[in-house]
C-alpha cells in the first residue's frame, strides 16, 4: 500500500511537483505516465527516499518515508532509471552486497538463486557487471531491487534498453511480480502501460492529469457518441447534408484527407447511434463514405489529450 | 554498515587503487628506512616518520577520492539512499574502509622497528617509546585527513576535481604553521597555530605524547565525517 498525498518539490525557484496524491493498494500494478521532465523520475525518488519532498507526504505500508525511513525503506524494491552497479564487482558479489546492505534475513542461498533465476541471470553470475549488456545489467538492477522480498516494487522504466523478446519477458514478469507486491512502474512506452498496470497515473508539468484505469480513463474521455468519418465529396454540401441528421449534435472538421475528402469528428446528441443514418444519407447524395469508426482513444491519445489538451493530434 | 565496509574494501583491491596506494606508501617508507637508518646504522626512525607526513598528504586523496564522487556519477548512491542504512553509517562505512586500507600500509612500519629492534647490538635498545608515539601520529592524522578528503570527495560527482582538492586542501592545512609567520595580529596567530596540523604531528616526532593532539586528531575526524553526512542530507532537499 502505497499513498502519496499532496507531494510538493521545488528545486530551487523551479517547482518539479505541485501537489500529487495517488494511492496504491497491495497487489496492484500502478503505471506512471508522462511526458519528459513531467516529474515521474522525481516522484519515485522521493517515495523511495532518495530526495526529500518539500511538502505534502508519501506512506509506504503505513510507514511515512520522512518520519520513518528505516521502517520504510526495508520495504521497499526501487530501480532507478540508471541502475545502480558497482561496474567492478561480479553479479554475485553484486548481490550479496546488495543481500547485507538491506540487512535480508531471508536464507541467503536459495533466495539469490531465486532471485537470480526470476531475472534469468544465473548464467552471468560470475561475470563483472562492467562486461554485460545493457540488457543484462537492466535485469541485475531489477534483481537488486527483489533482494530481501520487499512488498514494494518502484521500477523507473524498467524496460528501457531490453530487446523485443526481453521486453515481453520483463513485462510477463512484472505481470507474476505484481500478484504479491505493490508495483509501481513509470514507462514511455504506452502500450508497455495498457499491458501490464492495473491502474494510471498520468503527470503532467509537475500536476496530477489523470488517476484512474486504463479502461475509465478511455471511456471518460472519448464517450461512445463520437464517430470519425471520411467523407468524398465537395465540403459545403457534405456539410449541409449533415446539418439534415437531427440526432447529431456537432460536428468538426478535422483535416482534408485527400483531394475532395473531408474528415469529421461527429458527435450525437444523447449516444444515439446515427451510424446508419450518416450512412444512407450520403448514399443518397452520391457522396461516399471511405471510412467510418468509432472514436474509441488509445492509450497515446489520451495522454496526449491529457498532457497537450490537443485532442485532435495538432493537425487542424 | 559492515556491507558497505566489505564492498569498499573488496573495491580498492579489485581495482589498481589499493595496489598502487600500499605501493607508493611502501616504496617511499622503504627509501626513507635506508636514508635515515639502514645507510648510517641508526635505529632512530622519527626521521621515517617526518618525512612520510609528506607523502600521506599526496596519497591519502587516491584512496578517498572515489567515495563519495564515484557513487554519485554512476548513480549507485540511488541505491544507498534507498536502503535502510543511515547517512551516519554509509559514511563511517567509507571512513571505516579506506582508513583499513591506510591501517594497512602502516603496519609496514611497525615491521620495519620489528627488524630495526632485531638488529640492534648489545648495551644499545631500541626506542619503542618513541616508535609508538610516532605510530599513533601517524594513525590519527591519517584518520584526520582521510575524513577530511571523504568529506571534499561528498561535495562533487567528479573524482578528478576531488583528488586535487583534496591535494590542496590537505597542503593547506600543513602550511598553517608558514602562514601563521606572517601574520602579526597575536590573537589570528594563535588561532592558526591551535589549528595547526603539522605542529601537532611534530610533537609526537619530538617524543611528546599531548592528550591534546589526540583530542585535536580525533575531533577533526569525528567533524568532517558529520560534515560530510550533512552534505547528503542537505542534497535530499536540495
Amino acid at each position: 500500500m502505497i499513498e502519496v498525498k499532496n507531494l510538493f518539490k521545488n528545486y530551487g525557484s523551479h517547482t518539479a511537483l505541485k501537489g500529487i496524491s495517488f494511492c496504491a493498494e497491495d497487489g496492484e500494478v500502478l503505471g506512471f505516465l508522462g511526458p519528459n521532465g513531467a516529474g515521474k523520475s522525481t516522484t519515485m525518488n522521493i517515495l523511495t527516499g532518495c530526495i526529500s519532498p518539500s511538502g505534502g507526504e508519501a506512506v509506504i505500508n503505513g510507514e511515512n518515508i520522512l518520519e520513518n525511513p528505516m521502517a520504510a525503506k526495508k520495504n521497499i524494491g526501487y530501480l532507478p532509471e540508471i541502475p545502480p552497479l558497482y561496474l567492478d564487482m561480479t553479479v554475485d558479489e553484486y548481490l550479496n552486497f546488495v543481500y547485507g546492505l538491506k540487512k535480508c534475513k531471508l536464507p541467503k542461498k536459495s533466495h539469490l538463486e531465486e532471485i537470480r533465476d526470476l531475472t534469468g541471470i544465473d548464467d552471468v553470475r560470475n561475470r563483472i557487471i562492467r562486461n554485460l549488456s545493457k540488457g543484462y545489467r537492466q535485469r541485475v538492477g531489477l534483481a537488486q531491487a527483489l533482494v530481501g522480498n520487499p512488498k514494494t516494487l518502484i521500477l523507473d522504466e524498467p524496460t528501457v534498453g531490453l530487446d523485443p523478446k526481453q521486453i515481453i519477458e520483463m513485462r510477463s514478469l512484472i505481470k507474476r511480480l505484481g500478484k504479491n507486491h505493490t508495483v509501481i512502474l513509470s514507462s514511455h512506452i504506452l502500450p508497455e502501460v495498457q499491458a501490464v498496470c492495473d491502474k494510471i497515473v498520468v503527470i503532467n508539468n509537475g500536476e496530477l492529469a489523470a488517476f484512474d484505469t486504463a479502461e475509465n480513463l478511455s471511456r471518460k474521455l472519448s464517450g461512445d457518441n463520437k464517430l470519425t468519418v471520411h467523407i468524398e465529396g465537395e465540403r459545403n454540401k457534405v456539410e449541409k447534408i449533415l446539418k439534415t441528421i437531427s440526432a447529431l449534435d456537432r460536428y468538426h472538421v478535422s483535416r482534408t484527407v485527400e483531394e475532395n475528402v473531408t474528415e469529421f469528428e461527429i458527435e450525437s446528441r444523447d449516444n444515439t447511434d446515427i451510424r446508419r443514418e450518416i450512412f444512407n444519407k450520403m448514399a443518397e447524395n452520391g457522396c461516399p463514405i471511405l471510412l467510418m469508426k468509432g472514436s474509441e482513444l488509445t492509450l497515446e491519445e489520451i495522454f496526449l489529450k491529457l498532457t497537450t489538451g490537443d485532442f485532435y493530434g495538432g493537425e487542424e | 554498515m559492515t556491507a558497505i565496509i566489505k564492498r569498499e574494501i573488496l573495491s580498492y583491491f579489485t581495482s589498481p587503487l589499493g595496489y598502487v596506494f600500499l605501493a607508493v606508501f611502501y616504496a617511499f617508507s622503504g627509501l626513507f628506512l635506508w636514508m635515515n637508518c639502514l645507510s648510517s646504522g641508526s635505529a632512530e626512525m622519527s626521521g621515517v616518520f617526518s618525512l612520510m607526513f609528506y607523502v600521506i598528504l599526496v596519497i591519502i586523496p587516491v584512496l578517498t577520492m572515489r567515495t563519495f564522487a564515484e557513487e554519485r556519477r554512476q548513480n549507485t548512491d540511488r541505491l544507498t539512499l534507498s536502503s535502510p542504512v543511515s547517512l551516519f553509517g554509509v559514511v563511517m562505512g567509507k571512513f571505516i574502509a579506506a582508513f583499513f586500507v591506510f591501517f594497512c600500509a602502516c603496519l609496514m612500519l611497525l615491521l620495519y622497528a620489528v627488524f630495526i629492534s632485531a638488529a640492534v647490538g648489545e648495551g644499545a635498545e631500541f626506542g619503542w617509546a618513541s616508535f609508538w608515539g610516532n605510530f599513533a601520529a601517524i594513525i590519527l592524522m591519517g584518520a584526520a585527513f582521510i575524513s577530511i578528503d571523504i568529506f571534499i570527495s561528498s561535495l562533487t560527482d567528479n573524482q578528478m576535481i576531488a583528488a586535487l582538492g583534496s591535494i590542496g586542501s590537505n597542503i593547506m592545512i600543513c602550511m598553517f604553521d608558514i602562514i601563521s609567520n606572517y601574520i602579526s595580529d597575536d590573537g589570528v596567530k594563535n588561532v592558526i597555530n591551535s589549528l595547526s596540523v603539522y605542529g601537532k604531528y611534530l610533537e609526537f616526532n619530538q617524543g611528546i605524547f599531548s592528550l591534546f593532539s589526540v583530542v585535536f586528531f580525533l575531533s577533526i575526524s569525528g567533524a568532517f565525517i558529520f560534515l560530510a553526512t550533512r552534505v547528503l542530507e542537505r542534497r535530499r532537499w536540495a
